[in-house]
């Protein structure tokens, strides 16, 4: 079967970003840019899949500038067997993507589609699930299990009480959680051959969607900023303090 | 404006995180419905009924509902919200598996996370782990939009009484089923609830370890959490983990015990009012957001805090 994973390019995840001095937007420039770390274990799983024997083509999509191309040459070099790129230099909402994602679908036709569960720099945790809605499919979100059975796949669930299964009529929608897998490196031999693999590059235009955004960022700025605190000689001053001092005990 | 809030409920008990959250629609004004979606779940809705600002509890009581499939519940509540100015859940598994399905259906973009009311289309949400907090007005006819509890004093579960209707539409999508569920059993307080969290991190060492954490927290009236690192090793479950792609945490006090403290860490719980480390290195960056720093062994501290207490 086939597999279609989407992933983003974001700012690393030991980067830590800072808004601009005018509140306009988080200064990305000059910054390390990644994979986000949801996809690459959504590449991972897929790979993982088409080396059980499961999968038999991996799909990989990414939506963005021309630079979003490295990330799909990462999945590349992963494993995956060919990439598609959405260009466009406007900004994209989760939405927007999810549409783009269902034009790829209908036309690409697999039977799992396998997101992260959210990019770290939006955190917004939704694309996966509007791809679902908007397609009709069946969507295991947040997975840290998933097994496909035939005509169905069986996804473990995180959520917030323990683990959920449920059990989703293919083609599905999975999301990834940390606990999935861990990914592998690429070989530098991998890195080579990925730049090879066929990478189609399409537009938003192209695929019928209007990525007209929904919403607007009117300002960002730092979180409040905790006080410094002080360092306690031992045990017995950090309980007289969460006493007396904190009043939290 | 008329605002429906989706009730965070396991069929038996209304959950606390729906207190939050219509205290997040108080904050945008208007009348506030609230709609239980589930299966036997009717205490549920007459707890809901009682809720101070509730107008109407909407309940859709059905099989199809049981397991809050995201398929099924996302489509009725996108049946149901396209009469409402906003549509509100708790930020919880639930409700993030859920919202954006029904958003999608409404051709809504949502917004995520909510931690303050600015004007019925602005709001407040934490971006990039928390370092960012972004200012985000919504275009949308229908503002839909999960509520980050942590951020939202709750209302009071008394006061109101609001009328109930049944809601007859049995959305059942078909491509889903439940198979089990494997929830955690523990008699302390829940994580997101709780007035006092004691989490540890690898430095813990092992699953063992974490039973110094517990008498701790059994002193205490304390839920315990985890760092990813804590859990990725197996020590504890996942439901424990805290952080940006965790648990969110506020409470009055947050001992940190064996934990770096790094970002993704600190995203889910540096709102808390006071922090506590305790970790063997002094330069480890859960200092900087500690108002009490403890530089010791673990292994001697705890112990002995839990016979001080
Ligand atoms: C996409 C993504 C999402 C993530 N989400 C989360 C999240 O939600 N939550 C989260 O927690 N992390 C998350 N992480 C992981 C995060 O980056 C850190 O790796 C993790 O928080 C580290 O956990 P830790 O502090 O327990 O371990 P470490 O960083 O290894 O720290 C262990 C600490 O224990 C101390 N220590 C060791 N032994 C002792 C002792 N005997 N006595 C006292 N102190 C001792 C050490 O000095 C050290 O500071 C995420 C990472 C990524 C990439």
């Amino acid at each position: 079967m086939k597999v279609l994973v989407a992933v983003k390019r974001v700012v690393d995840y030991n980067v830590k970003v800072r808004p601009k001095a005018d509140g306009s937007d988080v200064d990305t420039a000059n910054v390390k840019m990644s994979i986000n770390p949801f996809c690459e274990i959504a590449v991972e799983e897929a790979v993982r899949l088409k080396e059980k024997g499961v999968a038999s083509e991996i799909v990989v999509v990414s939506m963005g500038p021309k630079q979003c191309q490295e990330q799909i040459r990462t999945a590349l070099a992963l494993g995956a067997d060919r990439g598609i790129q959405v260009e466009t230099d406007a900004e994209l909402q989760p939405l927007a993507v999810a549409k783009c994602l269902k034009a790829i679908v209908e036309k690409e036709e697999p039977q799992l589609v396998i997101l992260g569960k959210q990019s770290i720099d939006g955190d917004n945790n939704q694309t996966g699930q509007m791809l679902a809605a908007l397609t009709g499919m069946g969507q295991g979100t947040f997975a840290s299990e998933v097994n496909v059975e035939g005509e169905s796949v069986k996804v473990t669930r995180e959520i917030d009480g323990g683990l959920q299964t449920v059990e989703l009529t293919l083609p599905a929608v999975v999301t990834t959680d940390l606990r999935l897998n861990e990914p592998r490196y690429a070989s530098l031999p991998n890195i080579m051959k990925a730049k090879r693999k066929p990478l189609d590059v399409t537009t938003p235009d192209e695929l019928g969607v209007d990525i007209a955004p929904r919403t607007k960022t009117l300002k960002v700025e730092p979180p409040a900023e905790r006080q410094a605190g002080i360092k306690v000689a031992d045990v017995a001053e950090l309980v007289e303090k969460l006493k007396s001092e904190a009043k939290v005990i | 404006m008329s605002i429906l809030v989706i009730a965070e409920h396991d069929n038996a008990e209304l959950k606390g995180a729906t207190l939050n959250t219509i205290a997040a629609a108080k904050a945008i004004g208007g009348d506030i419905d609230v709609l239980v979606v589930g299966s036997g779940c009717g205490a549920v809705a007459e707890a809901a009924a009682k809720v101070d600002g509730v107008s109407k509890v909407l309940v859709a009581d059905n099989a199809a509902y049981e397991h809050q499939l995201g398929e099924n519940t996302g489509k009725l509540v996108a049946d149901l919200g396209k009469n409402y100015s906003h549509v509100l859940a708790a930020a919880t598994t639930t409700g993030k598996n859920m919202l954006p399905r029904a958003a999608a259906l409404l051709d809504v973009q949502p917004i995520s996370d909510i931690i303050a009311v600015e004007s019925p289309d602005t709001f407040k949400r934490p971006v990039y782990a928390g370092n960012v907090i972004a200012t985000v007005q919504s275009s949308d006819a229908i503002k839909v939009a999960s509520v980050r509890t942590t951020a939202f004093d709750p209302v009071a579960a008394e006061g109101g009484s609001a009328a109930v209707e049944t809601v007859d539409i049995v959305d059942d999508a078909h491509v889903s089923k439940f198979v089990g569920e494997e929830l955690a059993e523990s008699d302390r307080p829940e994580l997101t609830a709780a007035s006092v969290v004691i989490s540890g991190g690898r430095g813990m060492g092992n699953g063992e370890n974490f039973e110094m954490l517990y008498k701790v927290a059994d002193k205490l009236g304390a839920a315990v959490g985890a760092s990813r690192a804590a859990v990725d090793a197996g020590f504890v479950p996942n439901d424990m983990q805290v952080g940006q792609t965790g648990k969110i945490v506020a409470p009055d006090l947050y001992i940190a015990v064996g934990i770096s403290g790094a970002i993704q860490h600190l995203a889910g719980m540096k709102d808390s009012k006071v922090i506590v480390a305790i970790n063997k290195d002094e330069e480890a960056p859960i200092f900087s957001v500690a108002d009490y720093g403890l530089v010791a062994d673990l292994f001697d501290a705890v112990p002995e805090l839990e016979t001080k207490l």
